[in-house]
């Protein structure tokens, strides 16, 4: 072997690395919450009345599942500044991060609400609610609770695939592993650190989601 | 065994011997060339736009036309040599040929070996922008954004040189650099004057020009260990070439970019 572990090296830089952490839960948080958003809308729109939404939510799905990550990031970045739409590294990145995630989530959320009885609806329809407050109050709070998992795993996901903004130069963690390592050559410490990091960004993020998770649906479990 | 030896020894001196005989007799490599009427010049053919082959089969470029221009001011003939860079000062000091022009940097360890003239062409890394970004300095940097391939010489060097209050975009690789540039993600790049050539053959509606040095490496004919009259006649050649304009030109026809003023006075 005859390899050194040299940690103390990087506590020069620890500055670099803590700003790249900041950024990263950044850029987690924002696209998370943005996306759980459209991925809700998008869902809606799957389960819509007019052809249009309908239609128009699943190509945007096809087209955000069936490209990589990294072209969506790149045409955003380098490609739309030709017909003028110029935006920041942070923006462009949080754009792709929103953008990738709805579209998951949208396919993950269709996927409770196509699960939902029939007979609730035709309950709610009985009583006279519209169809607006069908999706709002019957459809969507259990259909939400019974992907929650797989939400908050995608979510993770994409906490993760944040790394691959540092290629659009957003200094966040992968980034800052990648400055360091190529101050110092130290490889194996600097991306074993994040990776540490990320390990433990994600055990933080679950814990936090099923703490949501445990409150928000406790009342449903009652009842159920 | 011991023969054998000895034998290898007593011809390895002879041929020493004679080595050094001919090389005293042809003291003087100038006189050489005008009596032959030939100048041998060692080109580079694999790295344009200093040497190339062109379309026609023609090696071309910019050390060629430099080549080119000596044999015309000597009033002899072109005979160039394709070399590569591992074998280029080899090929001067066993005299193949007689000038080395071929990208040819200076550091101390060639400085031993053979004698280097006045640069002819500019070889340097820099930072390049868009002409209306006023800065010509790095202390005009501040408050600007600079794009840089992480890792690379001109980001060690432009994190040096600069203060904190210059946003430094670092990207993974040379052509993710560019790309940002091009799309006009930033107007301000630090890179080496050949990419900034690429660009103006790639691209002329977004050239970049060379706002300063970071660092400057350019090159040098060589010329053998000790040819001071051959050296000195090349000197005032590359002066003159300057001076006529004839720099100039080389340096817009090949590298898209004025020839910076800093070499003449080196």
């Amino acid at each position: 072997m005859g390899y050194e572990l040299n940690f103390g090296a990087l506590l020069e830089y620890q500055d670099v690395l803590l700003a790249g952490l900041w950024m990263t839960v950044k850029l987690t948080v924002v696209s998370t919450l943005l996306g759980i958003l459209l991925g809700i809308l998008g869902a809606a729109a799957r389960r819509h009345r007019n052809p249009v939404l309908r239609h128009g939510s699943k190509a945007y799905v096809e087209l955000i599942r069936n490209t990589p990550f990294i072209v969506q990031l790149f045409f955003i970045f380098f490609g739309l500044p030709a017909i003028g739409i110029k935006m920041t590294e942070v923006e462009a990145g949080i754009l792709a991060l929103v953008i990738n995630l709805g579209a998951y989530l949208t396919e993950i959320i269709r996927a409770g609400i196509d699960n939902t009885p029939k007979g609730q609806i035709e309950a709610a329809r009985t009583l006279g609610l519209s169809s607006r407050q069908i999706f709002i109050r019957i459809i969507l709070p259990p259909a939400f609770q019974r992907v929650y998992s797989s939400v908050v795993s995608q979510c993770i996901i994409v906490m993760l695939g944040s790394a691959v903004v540092s290629q659009i130069s957003v200094q966040e963690l992968t980034f800052a592993a990648n400055f360091i390592q190529s101050r110092n050559f130290l490889s194996f410490e600097s991306y074993l650190v994040a990776a540490l990091l990320y390990l433990l960004l994600a055990f933080l993020m679950r814990l936090i989601f099923n703490l949501i998770g445990s409150r928000a649906f406790s009342r449903e479990e009652k009842q159920s | 065994m011991k023969i054998l030896k000895k034998m290898s020894l007593a011809v390895a001196g002879s041929l020493l011997l004679t080595f050094g005989a001919i090389s005293t007799a042809s003291a003087d490599k100038l006189d050489d060339i005008t009596e032959a009427g030939v100048l041998k010049v060692a080109v580079p053919q694999d790295f344009p736009p200093f040497g190339s082959v062109g379309p026609d089969l023609q090696p071309q470029g910019y050390d060629i036309d430099m080549a080119g221009y000596l044999a015309q001011e000597l009033g002899v003939k072109l005979e160039l040599v394709p070399v590569t860079s591992a074998n280029r000062i080899p090929y001067l000091q066993t005299q193949k040929v007689d000038l080395v022009i071929s990208s040819l940097g200076k550091n101390p360890e060639r400085e031993k070996a053979i004698d280097f003239t006045k640069p002819y062409a500019p070889f340097f890394l820099g930072v390049f922008g868009l002409n209306e970004v006023e800065v010509s300095s790095p202390e005009e940097l501040a408050d600007k954004t600079v794009g840089v391939t992480r890792g690379a010489v001109e980001d060690i060097e432009l994190s040096k040189l600069v203060s904190d209050d210059v946003t430094i975009k670092r990207f993974e690789d040379n052509n993710t650099t560019l790309s940002a540039f091009l799309s006009g993600q930033v107007d301000l790049i630090a890179t080496g004057n050949l990419v900034v050539t690429e660009i103006a053959n790639r691209n002329p509606s977004r050239v970049p020009e060379t706002k300063f040095m970071l660092k400057n490496s350019p090159c040098y004919v060589g010329v053998m260990k000790g040819e001071t009259r051959l050296a000195d006649k090349v000197n005032e050649l590359i002066g003159k070439a300057y001076a006529d304009g004839v720099l100039e030109s080389l340096s817009q026809k090949w590298l898209k970019a004025p020839y910076p003023a800093e070499l003449a006075s080196m």
